[in-house]
């Protein structure tokens, strides 16, 4: 498998998500700074967490217009896998790859802590080492992560199997305290209709690895090479 | 011409921003305060003349930048 990772200006997790890639992988992952239109011919795109352009406007709105989102879409569109963590997420959301926005969290509090997420499928490239409806334990830090769309919408992903995670307690039950940020249905994560993109908050390249205190985070990236070769 | 937007939430999304300035204001004595709704507010110079199009113009910034439909409206003046 070969990957690329996009930077942005204000991206903070493009070194930790490229770590995790690379020991997977066996080899280290493309960096792709945003100004550059053109992206090396990869297996799977990363759309790193961050503050990218310091949060202006809207998170995730000045990165959804840069040169290399056009390429990332493009990609996407031909069935290319693209994986955007945390501002990730909120900028595939900003560049309609994925459907709703993350709004403020409903505490207007930045939550920066371990949550624990129920796995709601594992039919996907991203959740194949999975189980169904496990349980793991994931590190959050974001203050935009509360997920709203209109109930069409979530009526729609809901149909089609495209919510990928929800926050959930240890047991795996979904319940409101469980639910750091207010997301609509404890939303963590989402896919595309085609469950080729995949958009989550959460950070699973932070506890991808014992030294970190965890690896419920690897078989993400483990279950990518076994499916992308 | 000068541009005003003004953007906000659409009313059917919860505003917790507002919310907490609705109680701060609380806190601080002042009464009679039913709802506070928190929005942006940008100015932009432009250099179109005819009011027809920059008020093509702004609606078309707003659309693919400056306000997101999924949560928010905007409403444009123009003066100038």
């Amino acid at each position: 498998m070969k990957a690329a990772v996009i930077v942005f200006p204000g991206s903070n997790c493009d070194r930790d998500i490229a770590v995790s890639l690379e020991t997977a992988m066996g080899a280290p992952p493309a960096m792709v700074w945003h100004g550059d239109a053109d992206i090396p011919k990869v297996d799977l795109i990363v759309v790193p967490g961050g503050f990218s352009y310091g949060d202006y406007l809207r998170s995730g709105a000045m990165a959804a217009h840069s040169p290399v989102m056009g390429e990332v879409k493009a990609r996407a569109d031909k069935g290319v896998p693209v994986l955007g963590i945390c501002n990730g997420f909120q900028i595939l959301t900003e560049c309609g790859l994925l459907p709703g926005i993350l709004m403020r969290n409903a505490s207007l509090k930045f939550i920066c802590r371990d949550v624990y997420l129920r796995v709601e499928s594992n039919d996907s490239l991203f959740t194949s080492a999975y189980g169904k409806d496990d349980v793991i334990r994931i590190p959050m830090a974001h203050h935009d992560g509360n997920y709203f769309s209109d109930e069409a919408t979530i009526e729609r992903l809901e149909d089609n199997g495209q919510v990928a995670f929800r926050y959930c307690d240890e047991t795996g039950a979904i319940t409101t305290d469980a639910n750091p940020n207010g997301s609509l249905r404890n939303i963590a994560g989402i896919y595309n209709e085609t469950k080729t993109v995949l958009g989550m908050m959460p950070h699973p390249e932070r506890l991808a690895e014992t030294l970190l205190g965890g690896t419920d985070g690897r078989p993400m990236f483990d279950g990518l090479v076994e499916a992308l070769g | 011409m000068k541009a005003r937007v003004h953007i906000t939430l659409k009313t059917s999304v919860l505003d917790p921003q507002g919310k907490a300035i609705s109680h701060a204001l609380g806190a601080l004595g002042f009464s009679g305060v039913d709802d506070v709704r928190q929005g942006k507010y940008i100015e932009l110079e432009i250099d179109e003349t005819d009011p027809e199009k920059a008020h093509q113009n702004v609606q078309s910034m707003c659309e693919r930048l400056l306000a997101n439909p999924v949560i928010e409206d905007y409403a444009i003046e123009l003066d100038g």
